[in-house]
């Protein structure tokens, strides 16, 4: 090839060739839209979520608690055998300072968000969230933290019951 | 492997997807000497549809793939399908159904507005994650801080590759983002995205499309094709989408699908034995991460090997030869063009000023996908 093609076919466009209508084309913008029934193990997850809990699912094929929740064992591949409710509390497993929004639109005030693993689940089973009441500086990885719910009135059945999790305090789990 | 073609990646191309198709598929039958007619079977691999905005995308590029009237097959795994397509179409020949059979790669980010992450924000769990509005760069970014932090690894030593790989791509005729002149500085003072990712850590979305032709022994003798190397072995395999629950600091995933295709082309010692990669780079922090995957630097020590040249052009382990995912562009399954086609190119001799300057004999080439999950591995021999 490379050495030997003469011709690499492609015709590039710059991006006023098309927001300008400088090139031919045609339009279109989708108008779909989902609901998903949350299914066994995520229901009772969120139900809990909207009490101030995290409930894992115990599985005595493997002896582990598994977080985030599930029916069966993806390893053992059996049923899982019972509800177990964790802590609040855990450790940062990483995390990113984002200035990107999910329209990879920039942002000026950074998103701290991560990989939280609970204490009470086996290790490193946990969620993704975001973390305050600390500054990019002081955010790092092995960092205890605890969740901070919604006022219960506020909670909705949804990860963002909780409203972030924030630096362990000395004294506390 | 007799053949391969690909287009020009570029942010924007004028071409529609099955325009892109017919020119890399076009290429890849004139590079091996063939006419479609030659072809009994045609695979095609893309990522997810919502990029071209057409569900059943591929039967919407069917035609430029030349799979109208024969067996036909669309593979997706991911990202991991610039690999994977390959390995589907060596199925079919070494099954010994085919004789001959393209395998034909394409992806047309530039559709979906205004970017293409809108859409990559339906790859997320819709209960776990995606309340939290999370942009597929967070995870590479999480991924990264993980290896990073871990074994005590320096930003500058990660920015390396990014340098190596667009300097390398400066030989590629197809590169999107070839820089003669870049340094760790310019990487290091590039805009913060997700922190630790800044904008030169990462490929960008690109259009394009690379084709391949892969055909039996008996096939390759009796049509007497010169320019050939061969398929010696093949691995895949996915870890869980639960991703929360793993650490992300080893790609596990990877090593079993390397273990796979080692075994498979008899390769025990794989640091010995193998020649040249081309690992999957769409962040400068994966090659590193890859190399330890595919079991060719111990684990936190690949960015030593960058550091110290090894994995430089001319070094004992050239990485990333044809500029990879950073230097050339990104569009994702379409890279089969710089990972399985720069195999070829180099065990051909063809590669031009990206030729390895010593004697190459054996390459692997991987490629990686979903939510950071998906190994898949081939290695080819001259």
């Amino acid at each position: 090839m490379t050495a030997r093609i003469k011709r690499w076919p492609g015709v590039e466009l710059g991006a006023a060739d098309l927001y300008e209508g400088k090139v031919t084309q045609t339009r279109f913008r989708p108008d779909a839209k989902y609901a998903w029934s949350a299914g066994e193990a995520m229901s009772r997850f969120l139900e809990e979520l909207q009490r101030g809990r995290f409930i894992a699912r115990t599985c005595t094929g493997c002896d582990r608690i598994l977080f985030p929740p599930r029916m069966f064992c993806e390893a053992c591949f059996r049923p899982t055998d019972e509800w177990r409710y964790i802590q609040d509390t855990g450790t940062i497993e990483t995390f990113s300072i984002s200035y990107l929004d999910r329209d990879a639109k920039r942002i000026t005030d950074p998103i701290l968000v991560g990989v939280v693993s609970l204490d009470g689940a086996s290790p490193k089973m946990g969620l993704m969230h975001y973390f305050a009441e600390m500054t990019k500086e002081e955010i790092r990885i092995g960092m205890r933290v605890k969740a901070v719910w919604r006022p219960p009135e506020e909670r909705r059945g949804s990860v963002l019951d909780v409203r972030y999790f924030r630096p362990l305090r000395e004294g506390e789990g | 492997m007799i053949g391969a073609g690909m287009t020009l990646f570029r942010r924007r191309l004028q071409e529609t997807p099955p325009e892109l198709c017919y020119e890399a598929a076009r290429m890849a039958l004139d590079s091996a000497g063939l006419e479609l007619s030659d072809i009994g079977a045609v695979v095609s691999g893309s990522a997810p549809d919502a990029f071209d905005g057409v569900h059943m995308k591929g039967e919407y590029y069917l035609d430029g793939c030349g799979g109208v009237g024969r067996p036909y097959m669309r593979v997706f795994t991911g990202g991991g399908t610039g690999v994977f397509s390959t390995i589907a179409g060596w199925w079919h020949v070494a099954s010994g159904l085919f004789d001959a059979v393209l395998v034909v790669n394409e992806e047309k980010m530039s559709c979906c507005q205004p970017h293409p992450q809108s859409v990559f924000a339906n790859i997320w769990d819709p209960i776990l994650d995606r309340p939290l509005q999370p942009n597929l760069v967070w995870i590479f970014a999480m991924e990264m801080n993980r290896y990073m932090t871990v074994h005590g690894i320096k930003k500058e030593d990660i920015a390396l590759v990014a340098v190596k790989n667009k300097r390398n791509a400066v030989g590629h005729p197809c590169a999107q983002l070839a820089d003669p002149n870049i340094t760790v500085d310019d990487v290091m003072r590039s805009e913060v995205m997700a922190w630790p990712v800044q904008r030169l850590d990462i490929s960008p979305p690109s259009d394009g499309a690379s084709a391949i032709v892969l055909a039996s022994e008996e096939f390759i003798r009796r049509r007497r094709i010169k320019d050939r190397a061969w398929v010696s072995g093949v691995g895949w395999c996915i870890d869980s989408t639960m991703w929360t629950d793993r650490d992300l600091v080893f790609p596990e995933y990877v090593a079993r699908a390397a273990k796979m295709a080692y075994k498979m082309a008899r390769i025990d010692r794989p640091r010995k034995q193998i020649d040249f990669a081309e690992p999957y780079d769409p962040f400068d922090y994966k090659e590193l991460h890859h190399l330890e995957g595919l079991l060719l630097a111990d684990r936190g020590e690949a960015p030593t090997l960058t550091r110290e040249g090894v994995t430089a052009r001319d070094g004992d382990l050239p990485t990333c030869p044809s500029g990879g995912l950073l230097g050339v562009g990104n569009p994702i399954a379409a890279t089969m063009g710089q990972k399985i086609g720069e195999l070829f190119w180099q065990l051909t001799g063809q590669a031009g000023t990206r030729q390895i300057p010593h004697e190459v004999r054996t390459g692997v080439a991987q490629a990686w996908g979903d939510l950071m999950q998906y190994g898949s591995v081939v290695v080819m021999r001259a």
